[in-house]
C-alpha cells in the first residue's frame, strides 16, 4: 500500500466519509471515497460495499481482488425530548446508532425522562455548532414546533444527511414545506424530508412510532445514494 | 493528529508511526471461515521492531503475523497467511476456536 492511499483513507475516516479500498492482494490498493466518482468495473462492488459496510474477496476477470468498507459510525440527532423521543433513546443503541437528543424546553429535556442518552437542553443552533451535521447524521425533529425544528431541518439538508425525518401530518408538512420554500430551500431539498415521519406500517403508540422512525433510518442508510457528490475530503 | 478517540485505531497508528519514521507493515482479515474471532476487514498493524497494534484474532495468531510482518517489510513483498485448524500441520498456531483466517499483510510504501 501507498503511503498517500493510507493518508486519503485517514483523512476520509476523519472527516466520516465512507470510503473503500480495493487491494490486488500484492500491495497494490486503490482507495474510493463516497461521493467520488467511481471508475467500471467497480461501481457495482463499490457501492455494494460502501451500502453494506461489509467487506470481501470480489472475483473479476483480472484475478481475485478485496474490497474493505469503511463506514463513520452512524449517529441519530433528535430534535425534541418528547415521548417518542425516549422510546427511540432505547431502540437507537440496540440498532447500532449513537444517539443525541436536542430540546431547548427544559420543562420536557430533564434528566428523570432521558436517563442514558446524551441530552442537551440548548437551542439546536447552539448545540449544533460543537457537533455539526454530516452525511453518517440522522435528523429526526419531532417537536412540532417551527420555531425549533426548522433550522435544523434546513442545516440537516444542507449538509447531505443521509435521513432528514419530520414529525406532523401531511397538512402540518406542507405548511413546513412553504415556509421552507420562503426561506430558500429548493423544491428537491424539501422533498428529501421524510414526512410524516416513519414507515407506513400503522404505528400508533409512541413506541410503534420509534419503531417506524427507526426502520426508515435504516432503510435510508443502506439504500443511499453513494454517487452523490459532496466534493473532495482534502 | 491522534484524537483521543482514535489513540487505538490502527490506520491512524499506522500514519503516526510513518511519520515518526518507522518501517510499517499493516495486516488485514481478507477471508474468514466458520467462528473466527475477527471479523473479515480487521487490521494489525506492525513497525519495523515488532510492536503492533489492533488485532486479526483474538491474540491467537497475532505471533506469527507479527513475525512474517519482518519479512514482508524487509521485502517490500506482500503475503498472505492462512491460519485454522485445517492448517495446524503447515502453521505452529491456530485458531482454537475452530475456524480459519487468511490474513493479506502488505508494508506500507512511500
Amino acid at each position: 500500500m501507498e503511503r498517500a492511499i493510507l493518508k486519503t483513507l485517514n483523512l476520509a475516516r476523519a472527516a466520516r466519509r465512507a470510503a473503500v479500498t480495493i487491494s490486488d492482494l500484492t500491495g497494490g490498493v486503490r482507495v474510493h471515497v463516497e461521493g467520488d466518482d467511481c471508475p467500471e468495473p467497480w461501481r457495482l462492488a463499490v457501492t455494494s460495499a460502501l451500502q453494506s459496510g461489509r467487506a470481501g474477496i470480489v472475483e473479476t476477470e483480472q484475478g481475485a481482488f478485496f474490497l474493505n468498507a469503511y463506514l463513520p459510525p452512524p449517529r441519530i440527532l433528535v430534535i425534541g425530548a418528547v415521548h417518542l423521543s425516549q422510546a427511540l433513546a432505547r431502540m437507537a443503541p440496540v440498532a447500532g446508532f449513537d444517539m443525541t437528543i436536542i430540546d431547548p424546553r427544559t420543562a420536557f429535556a430533564t434528566p428523570e425522562r432521558f436517563a442514558d442518552v446524551e441530552l442537551i437542553a440548548e437551542w439546536p443552533e447552539d448545540a449544533l455548532k460543537e457537533r455539526p451535521f454530516d452525511r453518517f447524521t440522522a435528523l429526526v425533529a419531532v417537536t412540532h414546533d417551527p420555531k425549533i425544528d426548522d433550522g435544523p431541518i434546513r442545516a440537516a439538508l444542507a449538509a447531505g444527511c443521509f435521513y432528514v425525518g419530520a414529525l406532523g401530518s401531511r397538512k402540518t408538512h406542507a405548511t413546513r414545506a412553504e415556509r421552507l420554500r420562503q426561506a430558500g430551500v429548493s423544491d428537491a431539498e424539501i422533498a428529501r424530508i421524510r414526512a410524516p415521519i416513519g414507515l407506513d406500517i400503522g404505528a400508533a403508540s409512541p413506541a410503534e412510532i420509534a419503531v417506524a422512525i427507526l426502520a426508515e433510518i435504516i432503510e435510508a442508510l443502506r439504500r443511499r445514494d453513494t454517487a452523490q457528490s459532496r466534493g473532495a475530503i482534502v | 493528529m491522534l484524537e483521543a478517540a482514535n489513540v487505538l485505531d490502527p490506520l491512524d497508528i499506522a500514519e503516526a508511526w510513518l511519520k515518526e519514521g518507522r518501517q510499517v507493515a499493516i495486516a488485514t482479515v481478507i477471508e474468514t471461515w466458520g467462528s473466527a474471532p475477527r471479523p473479515v476487514g480487521s487490521h494489525l498493524v506492525i513497525d519495523d521492531n515488532g510492536n503492533f497494534q489492533g488485532s486479526v484474532s483474538g491474540g491467537c495468531v497475532e505471533g506469527a503475523v507479527i513475525t512474517e510482518a519482518s519479512d514482508v517489510i524487509a521485502s517490500g513483498a506482500a503475503k498472505i497467511l492462512d491460519f485454522g485448524v485445517a492448517d495446524e500441520t503447515a502453521w505452529r498456531v491456530g485458531l482454537s476456536c475452530g475456524g480459519r483466517i487468511r490474513v493479506l499483510v502488505e508494508r506500507v510504501d512511500g
